[in-house]
């Protein structure tokens, strides 16, 4: 069992010259223990393919290092990095049959007939393409490439596995099976991974922890639970969530004891002072303008409150969304019940002090989350 | 499948057989002229009706020419041989000096390398007869005149272009990442060349090969100046049925159906791949 960590630093990546070109990854230091599953996640374009290509070998880094078990790689050729990768396009090799394209890396390191063999079947057993194993990649479905291409990258044995989107052209059912089956055959072996995903849910099944990237600077990584409950700019708390936060701005005035967050329309939500850390309070008075950031499912209807007024309402079979206008904005609700509200209905809502995520309007760096400081 | 009326087929036969007959005439003239004798063929008005000789290709492949006047030696097949040297071997050094250099150009992209390929290819704008001249007196000096290794040499360069060019982009059709793929899976650099690029280009690789044969094959200046006899091609050797005593135009008709033989047999054989090569799409990974 071969398992290692990984370490970027200071990773860069320019396609073209450094004047002009694209800069795809800036200043990427980041750390993925032996036996650790990393998502990376991130919207279309923001670097994860490039940091992959990296790390793998394809591409050079323009700047910074990378290490496996402390050796740096960055200067190796690809062969010499042990490392396997699922490509984004999967990139099956058209000439040899599906199962000899799971099996050619095994057989270039010499491994014996009938262990390449137990291999193969085990691999096309848990991806469910035992049925295509003697089919050529150009009569096989997209979904059917994907899994062949990402058992090629499984059954090795290498010292890191780059997994990118790889169960993106699958369906729901079929990606939650193969989800937990893949966690286990990677936790099994006490491999070491990185995966890009789209899928929030998936990252959060597989993913010990998660990076979030935005173009090219990675904005968090940390664990799915505290990507969630401590965000650590706007930025992920948007992107991390669905639906996604709502975000007000706000101004703060400090009184002796309470705390108000004026909005926009003159919505004025009043807290007591003594429901923050001193600490926070501290820090928001010092920062005039700040981004209040609400998860949809954190705000409850009361009885009194501020008011919001319905503009639509969706029950999604096992969530209702309510969408209101609030403060000159909208504010999104998520209720566990179907709600039986209609368009221009007036509710009362109440957002409770341990619910807010407060970030500065200018750097959106948060400031804290609930009644700590970030 | 969308309907087609039975004029609409008719008019298409029709049409195509124009556009064969267009063609094919003047071929189909030649190989009506290699059986008959030089009189027939030039009587007038010219007819269809003659009797068939095999006369033409007798002499041609005895190396014995009669004319009405003397007998005289030629050396036909000693040309056809020369012929499927020059191009066999011009063919094969261009390949293997090209298909790498047509690798490296697609995958390696450095600030020169679109005006290195541009000059190969400039080659092939430059007027033959202009680089004779130079070329004839290097020869001299280095001692390849008239010898098969120099007009290998030089039937290379007209290849060499070619084979580049053509090549190249069938290189830069190949998905890169399937190379990779290969790469990651423990291999080299010059294992996926020769395991995955290659056969990937292989259709691409064999057209541009044939291509390549056909205009070394039907190269003449070249060989005309640098080759004596007894090393000249079947294009220069041709020129032997232009005797003082007439022009002999069914042998000339023999020598053209027997020269173009082996091009037409091999891009009847090679037919296949041309098709799957010049339709790029099957080696998209
Ligand atoms: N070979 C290249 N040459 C120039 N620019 C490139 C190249 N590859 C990627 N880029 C650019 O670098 C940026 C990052 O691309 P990358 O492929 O890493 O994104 P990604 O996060 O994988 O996106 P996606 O989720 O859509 O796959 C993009 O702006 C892209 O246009
Ligand atoms: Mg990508």
């Amino acid at each position: 069992m071969s398992t290692s960590q990984l370490q970027l630093h200071r990773v860069d990546k320019i396609y073209g010259v450094a004047s002009t070109g694209v800069h795809a990854v800036k200043d990427l230091s980041m750390q993925v223990n032996a036996g650790e599953i990393v998502a990376l996640l991130g919207s279309s374009g923001c670097g994860k393919t490039s940091t992959l290509r990296m790390i793998a070998g394809f591409e050079e880094v323009s700047s910074g290092s990378i290490e496996i078990n402390g050796t740096p790689i960055h200067q190796l050729p690809p062969v010499r990095r042990n490392v396997a990768m699922a490509f984004e396009g999967y990139s099956l090799y058209p000439p040899l049959t599906v199962r000899d394209n799971i099996a050619f890396a095994l057989k270039s390191a010499k491994l014996a007939k009938s262990e390449i063999a137990s291999r193969v079947a085990h691999v096309a057993q848990l991806l469910e393409i035992e049925n295509i194993l003697d089919r050529y990649p150009v009569s096989i479905s997209g979904g059917q490439q994907q899994r062949a291409s990402l058992g090629r990258a499984l059954i090795r044995d290498a010292d890191l596995h780059l997994l990118d989107e790889p169960m993106g052209q699958l369906e729901p059912q079929l990606r939650a099976v193969l989800r937990a089956r893949i966690k286990h055959f990677i936790k099994e072996r006490g491999l070491t991974a990185i995966l890009v995903t789209h899928d929030q849910t998936e990252a959060n099944a597989l993913g010990d922890r998660i990076a979030v990237m935005e173009a090219g600077l990675l904005q968090q990584y940390d664990t799915a639970a505290h990507l969630k409950n401590s965000p650590a700019n706007l930025f992920t708390g948007t992107f991390i969530g669905e639906p996604p936060m709502n975000v007000f701005a706000a101004s703060v005035e400090l009184h002796d004891n309470s705390v108000h967050l004026l909005l926009a329309e003159a919505v004025t939500l009043v807290y007591a002072s003594s429901e923050f850390d001193p600490r926070v309070l501290e820090r928001i008075a010092g920062v005039k303008k700040l981004m209040l950031g609400i998860r949809p499912y954190a705000v409850r209807r009361a009885a009194s409150g501020v008011v919001a007024t319905v503009v639509a309402n969706q029950w999604l079979g096992d969530q209702t969304h309510i969408s209101t206008s609030f403060a000159g904005s909208n504010l999104v609700i998520v209720e566990h019940d179907r709600v039986r509200l209609n368009k221009g209905d007036e509710i009362s809502v109440a957002i409770a002090a341990d619910d807010l995520h407060l970030f500065d309007s200018e750097t959106w760096v948060a400031l804290s989350h609930g009644r700590n400081v970030a | 499948m969308l309907e087609t009326s039975p004029l609409e087929t008719f008019l298409r036969g029709v049409a195509i057989l124009l556009v064969i007959l267009f063609f094919m005439f003047p071929i189909f003239w030649i190989v009506l002229m290699s059986f008959q004798t030089n009189e027939t063929i030039l009587r007038i008005p010219p007819s269809f009706i003659f009797e068939p000789t095999f006369d033409n290709y007798r002499a041609l492949i005895t190396g014995k020419l009669e004319t009405n006047a003397a007998s005289l030696d030629i050396a036909f097949m000693r040309n056809m041989g020369n012929s499927v040297l020059l191009s066999v071997g011009a063919v094969l050094l261009a390949l293997i000096l090209g298909v790498p250099a047509a690798y490296s150009f697609a995958r390696h992209k450095t600030r020169f390398s679109e005006d290195i390929a541009f000059t190969l290819l400039s080659f092939r704008f430059a007027p033959p007869l202009l680089v004779l001249l130079p070329l004839t007196i290097y020869f001299q000096k280095l001692g390849l005149s008239d010898t098969y290794f120099g007009l290998i040499w030089v039937y290379q360069l007209i290849c060499l272009p070619l084979i580049l060019w053509i090549v190249r982009g069938y290189f830069e059709d190949i998905s890169e990442d399937v190379e990779y793929a290969y790469r990651i899976g423990g291999h080299s650099w010059f294992e996926t060349f020769r395991k995955i690029a290659v056969p990937l280009a292989g259709p691409g690789i064999a057209a541009a090969g044939l291509l390549a044969f056909i205009f070394a094959w039907n190269n003449f200046i070249f060989a005309l100046v640098l080759a004596s006899a007894d090393k000249q091609p079947v294009t220069v050797g041709a020129l032997a049925f232009v005797t003082a005593s007439g022009i002999q135009y069914g042998q000339i008709a023999a020598a053209i159906v027997l020269s173009i033989t082996p091009t037409l047999l091999l891009a009847v054989y090679a037919q296949k791949y041309l098709v799957e090569g010049l339709s790029l799409g099957a080696v998209k990974g």
